[in-house]
């Protein structure tokens, strides 16, 4: 995903005099094109997030249009009052990018993990949230958040992600997307965990439950009104995602869903645990840890569907 | 060139918001007081001689900005903006009323004219106006960015990531005035933080800097003319202050970081600012 924001912003930033490129000091080369093709609007400002963050607040509020980048931890929590005060209290439009979320650098240890950063941005008064499931979800959402006179935090995975969109479907932030329709049952993910959402709805398939899998690249605003369809017509529906089981996607849902009459759906939450990982291990070694594999999460939702009674739906 | 004449309007400008801020203090039990009355003679200087602004078009895009990073000081700024025609000086008869926007600190730009950046927490606004600073030069324009923070403020890491950065772009159109009144909350911010020497530290971040009488109001504003002084670097005034400069019983007290007046006191204070026989 980060090559395909660096190819997309260079492109957005060659077309737009607004666009303002601030790094955190990564992304070595990443952005030699952007630099080349607009170098008074790239600044590296150095280790220093809080001060980025600030500083992009403030060129915003000139009528500018930055964007920050660097690792999601750096750029949420380190910075969390920035973001808060100088971005979201000023309604400022900066679009905050956090790379290598989630699990992502999880070889890195948990000081270079993110797995509060959806609960904590999507708290702040009118910050919208994007998590794309890929390059083609990010190029899209990128385009839309510079349309937006509010602020947007951005959290993307690595590189070499697999593209889940064939043909670009159509897009609006805040409305998710169907990546394919299913009878029995409902999986919806956000972000990085797309495949693995879509390999546990092959595995159901093969036990005879046809799944359903929506792309909820948007955490806040939440589509609600998608929502109230899947919970309306599934009994059984997974939330699956790269974050705490805490206040992200899953969170979010389940804050809705207990204000809702009416509705047969009970969701299932796939996220990681409260703890932070002591042990080394690769991305695919800590999602089996928290149990983010398609055969886990195909193995809880059929037996919550084959447990199913008439009392609970 | 500021004359005589003028210097002598721009102090007694200063004696008469001081007692406007302390009246407010009383009626609206507003602590930071002396935190007001310390850093109101470089508001004068830079609202009333030196920013290039219009009251009438607050957002003009040319016009300098001045941010108060130590945004505890907004008693005082808030007074200062009326005085300059921002909005009526009645509309500060609401201060601090449910519902109103005066609040202890400044609100954001978008709810009152005039504020360039709602501070409060601090390290914040300085940061901010490095942003503005960098934008002006994005955008070629030739405004200039102050940003008043106070000594207690250069405990924050973030001040200095800021002046790193503005140092390291040549940011010459950016100035700091440092409220330097060696207090800070709860004790000498010498003591607390070891601040000294503050004009090298501004020097060795890349900066220029001055050190003047932070209540000379001839030394304030000839200094804040100077930006862009031409050397290509971005300006660190460093003006000496007294917390709760103007009344002998406030002076250098840092009890009256919280404390209002009462009704007595406040009769005291304005007879030694002269604004009561």
């Amino acid at each position: 995903m980060r090559n395909a924001f660096a190819d997309e912003i260079t492109k957005l930033g060659a077309n737009d005099p607004r666009v303002v490129l601030l790094s955190g000091d990564i992304g070595n080369r990443l952005f030699d094109d952007f630099k080349h093709e607009s170098p008074d609007r790239f600044f590296n400002c150095g280790i220093a997030e809080a001060n980025m963050m600030s500083v992009a607040a403030g060129l915003a509020l000139s009528g500018l249009r930055p964007v920050t980048y660097t690792i999601t931890p750096f750029t949420t929590t380190r910075c969390f009052e920035q973001i808060r005060d100088d971005v979201c209290y000023h309604e400022a439009p900066v679009i905050i990018v956090g790379t290598g979320s989630g699990l992502s650098y999880a070889q890195l240890g948990p000081t270079h993990h993110s797995l509060e950063d959806l609960a904590l941005l999507r708290s702040l008064p009118g910050m919208i949230v994007f998590a794309p499931c890929d390059a083609v979800e990010l190029r899209l959402g990128l385009r839309a958040a510079l349309l937006q006179d509010a602020p947007v935090y951005m959290r993307i995975g690595k590189k070499g992600e697999p593209i889940i969109h064939s043909e670009p479907p159509d897009f609006q932030l805040g409305r998710a997307i169907t990546i394919r329709p299913g009878e029995h049952t409902c999986i919806i993910s956000t972000g990085n965990m797309m495949a693995v959402a879509i390999e546990a709805a092959d595995l159901l398939g093969q036990d005879g439950f046809s799944s359903r899998v929506e792309s909820f690249h948007t955490i806040k605003p939440l589509d609600t009104s998608r929502l109230s369809d899947i919970f309306a017509r599934y009994s059984v529906v997974a939330v699956v995602e790269e974050h705490s089981r805490s206040g992200g996607l899953g969170g979010s849902v389940a804050e809705w869903l207990v204000t809702q009459d009416g509705l047969r759906g009970q969701m299932l939450g796939f996220g990681t645990d409260d703890v932070f990982m002591h042990e080394v291990g690769s991305q695919d070694y800590a999602r089996r840890k928290f149990g983010l594999t398609a055969e886990n999460i195909a193995r809880k939702m059929l037996e919550r569907l084959t447990g199913d009674t008439p009392a609970n739906g | 060139m500021t004359t005589i004449t003028q210097i002598e309007d721009l102090e007694a400008l200063g004696r008469r918001i001081r007692g406007k801020v302390i009246e407010t203090s009383h009626r609206t039990r507003t602590p930071h007081l002396a935190s007001c009355l310390s850093c109101i003679d470089v508001l004068v200087a830079a609202y009333f001689e030196v920013l290039r602004i219009d009251p009438a078009r607050p957002k003009d895009e040319d016009r300098d900005r001045f941010i108060l990073s130590k945004g505890h000081g907004a008693m005082a700024l808030f007074h200062v903006l009326a005085m300059r025609g921002y909005y009526p000086e009645s509309r500060l008869d609401g201060y601090g009323e449910d519902g109103g926007v005066f609040a202890e600190h400044p609100p954001t730009p978008s709810h009152l004219p005039g504020i360039e950046a709602a501070t409060g927490s601090l390290g914040h606004g300085f940061p901010m106006g490095v942003g503005m600073a960098l934008a002006a030069r994005i955008n070629q324009r030739q405004y200039r960015v102050f940003a008043l923070v106070s000594d207690g403020e250069c405990n924050e890491g973030s001040t200095w990531e800021a002046a790193l950065l503005a140092g390291a772009h040549r940011l010459e159109h950016l100035t700091v005035i440092i409220d330097y009144n060696k207090w800070q909350a709860t004790g000498r911010s010498e003591k607390i933080m070891a601040l000294a020497p503050l004009a090298d530290k501004w020097r060795a971040f890349g900066w220029n800097a001055c050190e003047i009488d932070g209540h000379d109001m001839d030394a304030l504003v000839g200094q804040l003319h100077q930006t862009p002084d031409g050397s290509g670097k971005p300006r660190a005034i460093i003006a000496h202050t007294v917390k709760g400069k103007g009344v002998s019983f406030m002076e250098d007290d840092n009890n009256w970081h919280y404390r209002t007046p009462s009704a007595d006191e406040l009769v005291a204070a304005k007879r030694e600012l002269g604004l009561l026989p």
